[in-house]
This record gives C-alpha cells, sequence and structure tokens, in this order.
C-alpha cells in the first residue's frame, strides 16, 4: 500500500536527455499505465522508480520518503521485467523464494508464501521445474509469483506481456487486472500497446520523448485527448488528421477550410483567430457513412478490410480511415460517401495542442 | 558405430565418403600411432626395447638359468650343422663365432656361427616397469605433488578469473576498457620472458622449492579472463537486475545467479587449466629443485640421465603421465565443444 510522488525526474546520459523533467502522483492502490512508442523513456522512467538506473534531477518520494538513494531492493518495490528474468538454473520454487531467501525469512515462512503465491498463480504443478520446460504463460506468472511473495508496496510491471501471443496476452491481461482487484496494490505497468493501457489502467500517462504528453483516466484521454499527439496513441485504428485553415469562427466552434476537402464545420475552437493553421481529428468509428447535414465527404476507397463484426474502409485522397459496423458492399475503386458530425470532430492548433470543445 | 553403418549404408556409393573415411582413419593412425607404440613400448623390459628389429608388441628373447653360469642366458635354435634343430644358451660371443651350451649339458662348450641360429622369442609384458615406479621410485609423491597443484591451481583459477570476468563483464567504471586490454596484451609476451622477473617475485616470497610457488603464478590467466568474459557478456542483464531487486548482495548476485550460468565456460577454462597445470614443465623445473618437490613432469626429465636412460621406466611413467588428462579429457570433451562454441572462442 503506498503512494508515489515524482517530482520534475530528469534523466540524463552524458549530454544526452532521456527523461526531461516529469512530474505526476500516483495515489494509494491505483494502476497506473505508462504508455508511449518506443524510445520514449517509459521503461527508463520506470527503472529510475526501481532504482536501477540513477536520477540526476529530481525526487520520486515514495508514501512521502525520498527514494533517490535508497538501494533498488529496500525500496520495497517489486519489478516483473519484460524478458521475466527468471533465473534459469533454479527451479520455480528456487526462483520464487530467492528473494526471502536474501532476507534471511525462517524456511517455514519461505515455504508458506510460495505455496499461497503458487496456488493464487496456479502453479503448484511446475514448482519442481526449471523456467525452460515452461510455456510463456508460465513463465509470466512465475515472474508475477516471484513479485507477489515479496508483499511489495508497488508491483512493477516493465512490458510483461509482449513476449506472449496474442490469445495469452488477452488471458494474461485478465489475470493481472484481477491479480490488481485482489491485492489492492499500487501497480505501475509500462507498455506500448494503447490497448492494454485502455482496458487495465486506472490511470494513464502518457510519454513522449521524455515529457509527459497528458495524464488521465482511460475515456478521459479518449474523448478529451490533450493534444494531437495523445489523439492520434489513443484509439485503434488511429485518428484521422486534415490540415487547413480556420475559416470562420463562431459561438459553438470553428470552421476548418481543408484543401481538396472543403469546408468543415466543428463544435470546438470557439473564438480561434481565423486564418491560423489547424488540424481537425475525428476517429475512424465516428465517421457515418452517406451524405447526411454537413460536412460531407466523397472519395475513392483504395483498401477494405472485413472483420466480420467490423468492417474498415480507407479512402485515397483524402486519406480516411473509416470504421463501419456490419460488413459492407463497398470495393476498391468505388466512390464512398462519407460523413464527419461536427460534435465528434477534434481541431487542434499549429503547435497540436487541442482546442476546447463546445459540451 | 552402428549409426556410422547406418549413415553408410544410407548413401552408399559416393566415393567422396569412403575418401573422408580412409581419410579420417588415416589421421587417426598418424595421431594415436605413436601413442599406442608408446603404451605398448611401455610393457617392454630393458632388453626387449633394445631388440633389432624393434617390434610392436613386448617380445624379448628367452633366457633361460643354467646351472653354474651367474646370470639367465638367451636361447637360440640352432637352424645349421651339426647341431640344427637343438635349443642352446650364448655363454660368449667372439666376432662371428658364439660359444654355446646346450642347458642339459652345460660343462660341453659349442661353438656356433652366428648366422646359423635364430633368437628364441617369447611375448611378456614388463608389467614391473610400472610397479617398480611405485616400488623403487617416489612415483607416489610425484603423482601427489602433481595432482595437488593441478587441483588447487584449477580451483584458485576458476575464482580468481571468474571474479574478474565478472568484474569486467557486468561493472561499468572507469577504466574498464583499458584494464581489460593490458590483461588481453599480456597474452603476446611469451612465457620465457617473464621466466626470470617472475623467479625473482617467486623467490623474494620465499616460494621457491614450494608447490605454492608453481600454483600462484599460475592462477591469473589473460586466456582465463577473456573466455570467462566473453561468456559472461551474454548473460542477460535482467537478470542480475532481478536478482539486485530480490535483495542479493553483489557477492550472491556472483556466486548465486553469475557462477552456475557460467558453468560451460567454466567447465571449458577447468579442462585447460587442468591440462596446462598437469603438462606444465619448465616453470615447475625452474621453482622445483628438490626431487621431492617434483612433478611427474619432472621425474620423467629425471628419468633421462646423461649417460644412461631408463627407457623402460621413461616410457612406463609418461603412460602414467597421459592417462588422468586424457581421462579428463574424455569425459569432459563434450562441454569443451559446447562451451567453446558459447564462449564465442574459436
Amino acid at each position: 500500500m503506498a503512494t508515489l510522488n515524482l517530482q520534475g525526474l530528469v534523466k540524463r546520459y552524458g549530454n544526452f536527455g532521456v527523461i526531461h523533467g516529469v512530474s505526476f502522483d500516483i495515489a494509494d492502490g491505483e494502476f497506473v499505465v505508462f504508455v508511449g512508442p518506443s524510445g520514449c523513456g517509459k521503461s527508463t522512467l520506470l527503472r529510475m522508480i526501481c532504482g536501477l538506473e540513477t536520477v540526476t534531477e529530481g525526487q520520486i518520494l515514495i508514501d512521502g520518503q525520498v527514494m533517490n538513494d535508497v538501494p533498488s531492493a529496500q525500496r520495497g518495490l517489486a519489478l516483473v521485467f519484460q524478458s521475466y528474468a527468471l533465473y534459469p538454473h533454479m527451479t520455480v520454487y528456487q526462483n520464487m523464494a530467492f528473494g526471502l531467501e536474501n532476507l534471511g525469512t525462517p524456511k517455514a515462512e519461505i515455504a508458506a508464501r510460495v505455496g499461497e503465491a503458487a496456488r493464487m498463480l496456479r502453479l503448484d504443478d511446475y514448482m519442481q521445474r526449471k523456467p525452460t520446460a515452461l510455456s510463456g504463460g508460465q513463465r509470466q506468472r512465475v515472474a508475477i509469483g516471484r513479485a507477489i511473495v515479496r508483499e511489495p508496496r508497488v508491483f512493477l510491471f516493465d512490458e510483461p506481456l509482449s513476449n506472449l501471443d496474442a490469445e495469452l496476452r488477452v488471458g494474461m491481461r485478465a489475470e493481472i487486472a484481477q491479480l490488481h482487484r485482489r491485492l489492492k496494490t499500487t501497480m505501475i505497468y509500462v507498455t506500448h500497446d494503447q490497448v492494454e493501457a485502455m482496458t487495465m489502467a486506472d490511470k494513464i500517462v502518457v510519454l513522449r520523448a521524455g515529457t509527459v504528453e497528458q495524464v488521465g483516466a482511460p475515456l478521459d484521454l479518449y474523448n478529451h485527448p490533450a493534444n494531437q499527439f495523445v489523439a492520434g496513441f489513443i484509439g485503434s485504428p488511429r485518428m484521422n488528421f486534415l490540415t487547413g485553415r480556420i475559416s470562420a469562427s463562431g459561438a459553438d466552434g470553428v470552421a476548418v477550410d481543408v484543401p481538396g476537402v472543403g469546408t468543415i464545420r466543428t463544435h470546438a475552437g470557439a473564438g480561434a483567430t481565423i486564418g491560423q493553421e489547424a488540424t481537425i481529428g475525428i476517429r475512424p468509428e465516428h465517421i457515418r457513412p452517406g451524405p447526411a447535414d454537413g460536412n460531407n465527404v466523397s472519395g475513392e476507397v483504395v483498401n477494405v478490410e472485413q472483420l466480420g463484426g467490423l468492417s474498415y474502409i480507407r479512402l485515397g485522397s483524402p486519406d480516411i480511415t473509416i470504421q463501419l459496423s456490419g460488413q459492407t458492399g463497398l470495393g476498391v475503386g468505388d466512390r464512398a460517401e462519407i460523413n464527419l458530425p461536427a460534435e465528434a470532430i477534434h481541431v487542434f492548433d499549429a503547435d497540436g495542442l487541442a482546442m476546447a470543445r463546445a459540451g | 558405430m552402428a549409426k556410422l553403418v547406418e549413415i553408410m549404408r544410407a548413401r552408399r556409393g559416393d566415393w567422396t565418403d569412403w575418401a573422408s573415411y580412409a581419410y579420417l582413419i588415416f589421421g587417426t593412425l598418424l595421431m594415436f600411432g605413436p601413442v599406442l607404440w608408446l603404451a605398448a613400448s611401455s610393457l617392454k623390459s630393458q632388453a626387449g626395447l633394445g631388440e633389432f628389429p624393434p617390434t610392436l608388441l613386448p617380445w624379448e628373447q628367452t633366457r633361460a638359468t643354467i646351472q653354474g653360469q651367474r646370470a639367465p642366458l638367451p636361447l637360440f635354435r640352432i637352424s645349421k650343422g651339426e647341431h640344427a634343430g637343438e635349443v642352446l644358451a650364448e655363454t660368449r660371443r667372439i666376432g662371428l663365432q658364439a660359444t654355446m651350451i646346450d642347458p642339459a649339458r652345460p660343462e660341453t662348450q659349442i661353438r656356433v656361427p652366428i648366422a646359423d641360429r635364430d633368437k628364441i622369442m617369447q611375448l611378456r609384458p614388463a608389467w614391473e616397469n610400472y610397479g617398480d615406479l611405485i616400488t623403487r621410485f617416489s612415483f607416489g609423491a610425484y603423482f601427489w605433488n602433481t595432482v595437488f597443484i593441478t587441483a588447487v591451481a584449477t580451483v584458485l583459477t576458476l575464482l580468481v578469473n571468474s571474479m574478474a570476468a565478472f568484474a569486467l563483464s557486468k561493472y561499468r567504471f572507469r577504466g574498464r576498457e583499458p584494464v581489460f586490454m593490458i590483461m588481453i596484451a599480456t597474452l603476446m609476451i611469451p612465457p620465457t620472458i617473464v621466466l626470470v622477473p617472475n623467479y625473482l617475485i617467486a623467490s623474494m616470497l620465499g616460494l621457491t622449492n614450494s608447490l605454492w610457488g608453481v600454483i600462484w603464478p599460475a592462477v591469473a590467466t589473460p586466456t582465463g579472463v577473456f573466455m570467462l568474459r566473453q561468456y559472461m557478456l551474454t548473460l542477460p542483464d535482467d537478470l542480475l537486475e532481478a536478482a539486485r531487486m530480490d535483495n542479493a548482495s553483489e557477492w550472491r548476485i556472483y556466486w548465486k545467479i553469475v557462477l552456475p550460468l557460467s558453468a560451460p565456460a567454466l567447465a571449458v577454462l577447468a579442462i585447460f587449466s587442468v591440462m596446462w597445470r598437469w603438462n606444465e614443465f619448465l616453470w615447475p623445473m625452474v621453482v622445483l629443485n628438490r626431487s621431492e618437490n617434483f612433478t611427474l613432469q619432472l621425474a620423467l626429465n629425471s628419468f633421462q640421465g646423461e649417460l644412461t636412460t631408463q627407457w623402460n621406466y621413461l616410457l612406463a611413467m609418461t603412460v602414467v603421465t597421459l592417462l588422468p588428462v586424457t581421462v579428463i579429457f574424455l569425459l569432459l570433451q563434450k562441454y569443451i565443444t559446447q562451451g567453446i562454441a558459447s564462449a564465442g572462442v574459436k
């Protein structure tokens, strides 16, 4: 049970900055996901929290205590590695018991705690096996078990599911979420997969190039992305962006002239300067087929993906992806008429920052 | 063998297969022929070794103890002349004539031209060559000295080299690369160059004429550090970090994680170290002067006198000296190939 505060964290290797002043707070029992493209510094941030990387500037507080110079083992954290990092020469039991043995825990207590974790993770039958004799999912559970037996204040997961196949990943996702509900421990989870972030998190921290782009609940990020990066990163398939200039500005929003498409009316950015460059964004799932009132666009279909329950259609010019529920009769080369509902459109200024949306 | 036959059957008719097997068999004979000859000759008596023409198996001339003669006399079968077919013993030989006696009537001397007689040979392995090593020479002491040096030096080599390799592969510190380069650079200095300085140091430390004088200088080997470092570089850092998160001290990380995982490379180094120490000659010869401290190699050398060489003992002892390394090599050869392959050292 722990709270975590990061205050102006900076990490530099020589003159090369990796983390540029990251600050946010994590409440007790929260499931926080760090998400961002590869190389954004999310793993480095996690390793700084663990104590595996030193802090160049700023402070890490756990339960209000500064942890910068506390050795990793004494921070009361447990990390599940991307590679699992199971000791290959030890059995599952020895792997899980190693940390407790190092603390000089009595043998009986080690056995009890390992046994309990094994039951919780359904590993009872594998205790005497070596990691190489386990499947990917089982190894993952051993790695989690090794973290559990130490009864840490905070669990840290570094892309734990990236080595698993798609089906197993969905299963383990549910198991980790369930584990969080059961243990009610603070958890920090790093991933580059926004689906994992959306499904598991109480709070998502979106990182890019060593800075925090936005912190918030999953649906907040989806509904109210703070900038174009977050808007593009959260949601799959990604949001469509069209760049143009503001041609009219009214009380309920601006109209944006997009070259080759026409004027798109929106419910965002009221009061913005006319003539300013702006990018509109709309999610594929919010686009409707066929002409309706305003914001009609037509284009040639360049690609169709039929998933059965869903269909993705891609128009060539303008480049827009549309998600339709059900199946579609459209084929490559057909002309499609679509409608962009004004209330679903996001508007971003030249710096990529989101303009306020009405309602 | 069955597998070989199966392979040959499956690929019958390809002459290149036969050519390669012929070549390999030739190579095997070339490599093992001398060793087998050595082993066979080690069972010959001093006289058997002097036989001409030389034989592969321990054939030697039959001798008989005859009344009135001090030493056993060599026996011949007469092929020509009035005594043809008889077995006579030679008492003396002058030029082309031999003076011989009949073992049944030793008082009568018979003169026989040496061309008219054939040696009577018998197959008799001289096991006493091996027995005498233990009873007449302090072979046990030499053997123990060698085993002690080999075992202790190997354990220390593994310990010291693996610690150096651990530091050089897993810790980042200023000067890590230069230290490593200097260590590797010492590989280029021939041991004979440092022989004298080494001896001076050993003598200052009072290590001369002590088995430890052979052990200590051998403990740190650049080859060993290099081999282990290359192997340890392949161990994922995640494991060490996981152990660090698991509250393990650096010593425990080394002892419980790094060492067990480096086992293949350690096995290779152990084999090398055993072979190096067992066969080492020059340095022990310089350091050990008293014969009670001799290793097997030095003892072998001492069998070769300035005037006479006791070839039968020399050969027997060579065989005994070869055996332990050969056995170790046979048992561990699997690890050598594995370890060398995985240590990235060719």
